[in-house]
Formats: structure tokens, sequence, C-alpha cells
């Protein structure tokens, strides 16, 4: 459960999503770190998340001490992502310190005073409940509540000691007023933690993308920058941290038809299991129909096929496809094809990307198709897209199935858009449609231009689309310069 | 019957509770000049009552008679005598 790295600070799984990876083990033990964020940066969330997955995962009991919201408005949050806050509180796994601001008019601020009736109360329900978690939200309103800024800062300090000394792992929020600059307002965070977290919910051409950097862990490794991640309302908080354990994904030289027997061919024998395939070319050259005939392929070998359009209706996909005389309705009611038509603007990538997940957990497929990606770069900026459809290749690879993802080049001839200089990279074999004109004619070419660890034909074939579904003829010889959209006659 | 009732929260028997043990008889005895019942609990033993009290800041005396009740935090070195007789308090500082 507690990893310990070469320096020997040992840290705790906080059982958040993609947190533990980007952590590299979790938040510090027996130490306190500082989230700091602007209002609505998923704060509160992070913590009583911390509390909620440290009783569901690691069977650790949390202390929540609050000085703004009534901890009744906290359990009305907490339940709202599923997790039962009352039973926790009546088995005596969860604790609230109610520091909320009284409504009380009638104190008098007369002297000297200390915060240790408020360290007592934490150190006894602490002990009462074997905590190992404890949250304080806020400092600021902590700060707020009393005359003197001075006496909280010296009490904080003590405060701190003494949670050490209880083997307890702290996270205290801070709120911040603006998403760059300053970590907190009241420059607490030297003081307070040796530990840094920073959330921010920044609007960007008009896209709100919510990120998390661990700014700083003092003595112990973590990743830089920051990431993405998105709340949902039945796991909460998921991080989309492509750093993953390498290890786990899954190699293999084993082939699977690609529903084209001439493709196939040109692929050196198939596409390999647990690789991802990107298909580009500009509109109408016929991506959708090459995934169309991968899912085929894949039920002809009774696999469980995933098509998730973003860009064609439902219903004009099954028209292509009656056309061709493959019903793929009787698929879809025998339970062996899943479609599914997603609008992209109805949620972030970050969203989209946690759902096509947990469909393929439910789901299981073998093969996956996705049309087209171009669709989900709408809606975001370039490095969300990226990291998101990083994050989803790397999922597809260690679950062994097959990818192949489409995406809408803007040119009719040219070569690279944004998006595949993007992620190209990170794709195992690339498959190019292109027009091609010659002869006074407009054709349709096809080239596999990358292909990792095989061999494939660097060819450029024409191909048509059919009654029977795509055929792939003859290369284009004696011509140069179709990448390009440049041809020259004669070739080299 | 005592004419006044108060409750002293103090945290260990250091030089503050002291203090504030000292200053509230002077302000009683000495400028008020009242009969009153008082009772002392030190959290550090009863961390239960700090919970129910809700009590974040110490030392806290709380007047419990006549009513309103109404707390006082700090060591009582800055108060005036009449605040703690008072029934209306008009220039209160927040919990």
């Amino acid at each position: 459960m507690n990893n310990k790295n070469h320096v020997g600070i040992e840290k705790i799984k906080t059982g958040i999503e993609g947190f533990d990876i980007l952590s590299k083990g979790g938040i510090p033990r027996n130490r306190t770190t500082l989230i700091s964020g602007t209002p609505g940066s998923g704060k509160t969330i992070f913590s009583t998340e911390f509390l909620a997955k440290g009783i569901l995962k690691s069977n650790q009991t949390g202390v929540f001490v609050t000085f703004e919201e009534l901890p009744k408005n906290i359990k009305k949050n907490v339940r709202s992502f599923g997790w039962p806050i009352d039973k926790w509180e009546y088995n005596k796994k969860w604790a609230f310190i109610d520091g909320s601001p009284r409504n009380d008019k009638n104190v008098i601020y007369g002297g000297d005073f200390n915060l240790n009736g408020l360290i007592a109360r934490i150190k006894a329900k602490i002990k009462e409940i074997r905590a190992s978690r404890v949250v304080i939200d806020s400092l600021d309103t902590m700060m707020k509540r009393f005359p003197s800024e001075e006496v909280v800062r010296r009490d904080l300090l003590k405060l701190k000691r003494e949670l050490e000394k209880l083997d307890v792992t702290t996270i205290i929020t801070s709120e911040r007023y603006e998403e760059f600059g300053n970590i907190s307002r009241y420059d607490l965070e030297e003081f307070v933690s040796d530990n840094v977290l920073i959330l921010r919910n920044v609007l960007n051409d008009e896209t709100r993308r919510r990120t998390i950097e661990i700014l700083k862990f003092r003595g112990t490794d973590h990743n830089k920058g920051q990431y993405s991640y998105t709340i949902r309302k039945d796991k909460g908080i998921v991080i989309i941290s492509f750093i993953h354990d390498l290890k786990s994904s899954y190699y293999s030289s084993e082939r699977s038809n690609s529903g084209i027997m001439e493709l196939d061919h040109m692929l050196g024998g198939g596409f390999l299991s647990g690789s991802v395939i990107l298909v580009s070319g500009s509109t109408g050259t016929g991506k959708t129909l090459i995934g169309i005939s991968f899912i085929i392929g894949g039920l002809k070998e009774s696999e469980k096929c995933l098509l998730i359009s973003f860009e064609e209706n439902y219903k004009s996909i099954l028209n292509k496809t009656k056309y061709w005389n493959y019903g793929l309705d009787k698929y879809e009611d025998s339970g062996q094809l899943e479609i599914l038509n997603i609008y992209p603007e109805i949620e972030g990538i970050e969203d989209h990307i946690v759902d096509i997940k947990e469909k393929i957990d439910t789901f299981k497929p073998n093969r996956i198709v996705i049309d087209s990606i171009s669709a989900l770069e709408r809606i975001c900026d370039v490095r969300s897209f990226r990291e998101s459809l990083i994050n989803l290749f790397i999922y597809i690879r260690t679950k062994n199935i097959i990818g192949l993802f489409t995406s809408t080049s803007p040119t009719f001839m040219g070569l690279t858009t944004i998006t595949q200089r993007h992620i190209s990279t990170i794709t195992d074999t690339i498959i190019l449609l292109r027009y091609i004109e010659l002869y006074g004619e407009v054709k349709r070419g096809i080239s596999v231009i990358k292909m990792r660890d095989s061999n494939h034909s660097k060819k450029i074939r024409e191909f048509v689309i059919t009654e029977k579904g795509l055929k792939i003829k003859e290369p284009f010889n004696n011509v140069s310069g179709v990448l390009k959209g440049d041809i020259i006659k004669g070739g080299k | 019957m005592k004419e006044y009732k108060f409750k002293l929260f103090i945290t260990g028997n250091d030089y503050r509770s002291e203090n504030t043990i000292r200053n509230l008889k002077r302000l009683c005895d000495i400028e008020l000049k009242i009969t009153y019942e008082l009772k002392i609990i030190d959290l550090l033993e009863n961390p239960q009552i700090a919970e129910e009290e809700k009590i974040l800041a110490t030392p806290l005396l709380i007047r419990e008679f006549p009513e309103p009740r109404r707390r006082y935090i700090g060591d009582l070195s800055n108060i005036k005598a009449s605040l703690l007789c008072t029934e209306s308090i008009k220039n209160t500082h927040r919990e």
C-alpha cells in the first residue's frame, strides 16, 4: 500500500483515479499537503474524495475539519457521488469537526487567545476514530474567522506538528484568486506545507479545462506540468494522466484482418493486436467505410465490435451497410455489435474519454472504431486533445484490443494536419486516403505510411467503393508526387 | 443564589489559564463587586466538551446566567468590566 522511494519519503495512495500515477505513489505520508485553487476548481471535491477513497480502498478512516460549509452540506455533496457518508459517520470511519461560523452575535474578544480548543478537538477525534487522513477546509476561512492572523499562523504550525506526531496525512485547502500567480492569498504555503498541489479551471478558446499540477513534493519525485481532469458524478475526480506502467501494455504479434483482403496484404498480414490505427483523409475519401469494413471483418470472426460515431448519424451508417448487403442490425440485436452516436459538444473531451473507457470495460469489445477524432478536436484545445487521446490509446493497448480512429484532413490533397502531427507519433499504423487527380479524373488512393514492428507495402494503390465494399486495385505506377497532391506523370 | 454564573474553558494549567482566572477574579471581585459561580473546565481532559460547545479559540468564558448566554474569548486582559454584565453588546467581533 505504501510506496517508499529512494529518498525514503513514504507516500500513501489517494485512490483518486490517475493521481497516484501522476504523483508516483500518492501524497507524502504523515505530512501536510496544500491544495490551492480558485473558487470552483474542485478543492473540496478532491479533499472529500481523499477521505472517501481512504475508506473504500485503503480501509483508512478520516476526519474532515470544516470552517466554512456546514457538515450537512458537505454530506449532501458526498452523497451525490454515491458514497455512503451516513453509514461511514455512524461506523466511525468518517468524522466531522464543525468549525463553521456560528450564528452567534454574542461573542467578545478580550485579550490573548490561542486555538488550543480546536487542536484538542482534532486530536481527540483522530484518536477516537483512529484516523489516518485529515482534511482541513479551508485555510482562508480559518484565517478570516479570527481577529488575529498572527495567532492563526502560529497555531497552524503547532497543529501541523501535532498532526505529524499522530501519524496522519493531511490535506489543507486554500483559495486563490488568479489561476496563475501567488499560490495562496496568505502566502502560507511556504511555511505550512512542503507539498503543494494546484487545481485550475482555465478558460481557453471558449472551452474550460480543469487541470491539476503538483507544484512541489519536497524530497520526492513526481510528474511535472498540468494534467487535465474531470469530475464525474459517479466516481469523483478522474485525472487524464497518460503516464501508465508500460509493463502492463500488451504487445502481440498476432494479426487480425482489416476486413479488406488487399489491405491485409499491404499491411503485411493484417493489423497487430493491441494496436492503434489512424485512418486519415479528406471528406468523402472513404474513412468511415474503412472503419465499417474493419467492423464487419471482426463480426465475421465472431469478435465483439464497438463503433462510436461523432459525426455521421446512426441511420446513415446503417444505410451505408445495407447498400453493401451487410445487416449490421442483426449483429446489434445479438449484442455482438454496439453502435453509439454521440454529439461531441455535449461534454468535454475528458468526459468523452472516460465514457469510452467505461464502455470498453462493460462491453469488452475486440475492436473499436471512433469516427472521427477530428470532431473531438473542435471542442478542446490542442493539449487536452493530445493528452486525452494518448490516454485512450494507451488504455486500448493495455486491453489488447484494436482501435481504429478516423481523422479528417482539411485539404483534399496535402499531407498533414494539426491532428495528425499531434497524434501520429503515438499511433502504430497510419493509413492515408487521398484524392488523386490523374488523366483528368479524380481517383482515390490508399497507402500505409507507417506500421510499427512490421513490414508493409509502401505503394500507393487505387481504391474504389463498390456495392460489395471497398476494392483496392493496382498501385499507381509511373506517377509521383501523389502524397504532395502534385502529380507528375512518368514518375522518378 | 449567586448573581452570575460563568463557565471557563481552558487548555491545561499554563500561564495563560492562570492569567485568565486572575483577570476574571479582578473584574468580578474588585471592579464589579458581584457574586458569581465559576466552573473551570480543562478541555485537554474533556475534549468532548470542546466538541459539544464547538470551541475553537481558548480561553473561553461563557456567561450562562443571566441570559442571554454570552461568549468571551481571550485571557480577559483587554476587556471592559462592564461588558461582562451588559445585556446588549454593540462592538462584537465574529468568532
